[in-house]
């Protein structure tokens, strides 16, 4: 077993395992952080196949960013942990069956006569001075250009959609506009009046 | 050099690379320290004088032995676990809020050459290391189960988010103009063009043509460390300290350190994109390590003077820069660039 294969096992048992953490965590923030590793290990297992570019896109947008968010309103929930058991029988066969879906539909894509090592074997060694970034960079804009921006406009689509449900303008707030708080001077403020000194 | 490191080399064997890429590592993180406790004395001598007072002077001459008394001080005091808080995140979150801010310097190049690992994505590195260091604080507010640190904790997630985007924008202008994601090759960058050849390097560093962005990343490096006056994750007037509120002895001694880290890296960064690194900036001079230096030293100066000059931003307003300012004035910078970069017009073909 060479180096790198060690390396690819070292990290799959601490993804498979810190995976199995997050269904299996009793406290959600911990079953959140768990996702964080898994995340991140996986980000290990794709620079491992050279895809540095998408490796680090993983760890800055899902790490950095999305759970980021996501711990912040985990944290801020006040779970009942015995209100989520209560129906776990009761779930238990609808969520089977759906998982056993799922390792069906794995198994037909991963041991397909497509996706096998056969048909995918690993990548050839593309030599020193091969960027990843600069080929994905390059095939995204030229070969790959309209589902690109088909993709980014589903995507504004759905921000902006996000924005116009939860904009709401509410009347009788005391809201300052910064830019008047700024501009604002003494005499608007303040008037000085001259006045004779009182004698007695 | 090389017949110093051979027989050495020899005496490991097969794990040499191993305890060479260590060996380097240690040499980097060891003067690293050693800035970090100086800067928090400088800190205090520099606000110190800014406010018309002399500042530590009592431990050593001139009070240059004071971050070391500190140190001394933090080593020794006992770390107290609160009684309700969750131990394993409680001792996580210091050593995440550290972490990333050192292994960082890992692609932190210091002059031609000299650079723990030269890799190719160095910058998309950095990007993702400094997008992780907002989990030693959200984990420590969580786990130290207090109203103050969970406060300054969701303070801090927002800020750190929203000021990440606006950096990472003015870091995709940098890259655009040097075509290379590579710390080296963008300092090797800003010292070629029609300046450089006479002999003014500091007029074909980035600042100059990315000026707005070089402003942005300046203030946005601010908002990330949490320094003033955007810092009101500590907030000490209405959250006491924020996430740190609970720890005592080194594991507040860790926040401190990757605080100053952080500090150092940002400026060292800034430098590095903007300021042309370890570049000359006359002709007649050479190109130098200490450059690099002197203009890392002046960023960092930059961040205490502005602590020593603006009150804290309040919290609406910080937010407010960094989504309805900064965000829409980098994206259109981005434009603005690429089609610069794209034109007839363009600097650095």
């Amino acid at each position: 077993m060479d180096f790198q294969t060690a390396v690819f096992y070292f990290f799959s048992t601490v993804l498979v395992l810190s995976a199995l953490r997050v269904i299996t965590a009793r406290n959600p923030v911990h079953a959140a952080l768990f996702l964080v590793l898994t995340f991140f290990t996986a980000g290990g297992i794709w620079m491992l196949l050279r895809a540095e570019f998408l490796a680090i896109a993983l760890v800055m947008v899902y790490v950095g960013a999305v759970m980021v968010l996501f711990l912040f309103v985990v944290m801020m929930l006040d779970i009942n942990l015995d209100r989520i058991r209560e129906g776990f029988w009761s779930y238990l066969p609808v969520g089977a069956v759906i998982g056993l879906l799922m390792v069906i539909e794995m198994a037909i894509v991963l041991g397909g006569k497509y996706f096998g090592l056969e048909g995918m074997p690993a990548p050839a060694d593309p030599g020193e001075g091969y960027s990843n970034t600069k080929e994905l960079g390059r095939l995204l804009y030229t070969e790959y250009v309209y589902p690109f921006e088909l993709a980014s406009i589903v995507l504004l689509v759905a921000m902006i959609a996000a924005i116009a449900l939860t904009l709401r303008k509410r009347t009788n707030v005391k809201v300052v506009d910064p830019a008047a708080q700024v501009a604002v001077k003494r005499d608007d403020r303040v008037r000085i009046v001259s006045m004779r000194a009182e004698k007695d | 050099m090389e017949s110093i490191i051979e027989p050495v080399a020899a005496l490991f064997g097969p794990a040499w690379p191993l305890v060479w890429s260590l060996l380097k590592i240690i040499g980097i993180i060891a003067p690293l320290f050693l800035c970090v406790a100086y800067l928090t004395l400088a800190e205090r001598k520099v606000i110190g004088y800014m406010q018309v007072r002399i500042g530590p002077n009592r431990v050593g001459p001139r009070g240059l032995l004071q971050p070391i008394a500190d140190g001394v001080k933090l080593l020794l005091k006992e770390i107290i676990v609160p009684s309700g808080s969750n131990k394993g995140l409680f001792i996580l979150g210091p050593v995440l809020a550290l972490g990333p801010a050192l292994a960082a310097w890992a692609v932190v190049p210091f002059s031609d050459g000299w650079v723990v690992g030269n890799v190719d994505a160095g910058l998309l590195f950095l990007l993702a290391v400094t997008s992780i260091e907002v989990y030693g604080v959200i984990i420590a507010a969580w786990a130290s189960n207090s109203k103050y640190a969970f406060l300054g904790g969701m303070r801090a997630a927002a800020q750190m988010v929203s000021y990440e985007i606006a950096m990472g924008f003015a870091l995709v202008c940098v890259l655009m103009i040097s075509s290379s994601l590579n710390l080296s090759e963008i300092v090797a960058g800003q010292g070629r063009g029609q300046w450089a050849e006479w002999g003014f390097g500091f007029l074909s560093w980035n600042w100059l043509p990315l000026f707005p962005m070089f402003i942005v990343y300046l203030i946005s490096g601010i908002a990330e460390t949490n320094r003033a006056p955007f810092d009101v994750v500590e907030g000490e007037s209405e959250i006491v300290a924020g996430h740190m509120v609970e720890y005592s002895g080194m594991a507040f001694a860790l926040f401190f350190l990757g605080e100053y880290a952080n500090m150092i890296l940002i400026s060292a960064l800034t430098s590095i994109l903007f300021l042309g690194g370890w570049l000359s900036p006359v002709g007649f001079l050479p190109d130098s390590f200490l450059w690099l230096v002197a203009k890392t030293s002046f960023i960092l100066f930059l961040f205490l003077w502005f602590r020593a000059t603006f009150p804290r931003f309040r919290y609406d307003h910080i937010m407010r820069l960094g989504w309805k300012v900064f965000i829409p004035l980098t994206l259109f910078w981005v434009v603005v660039v690429a089609v610069w970069v794209m034109s007839p017009f363009s600097i650095w073909k």
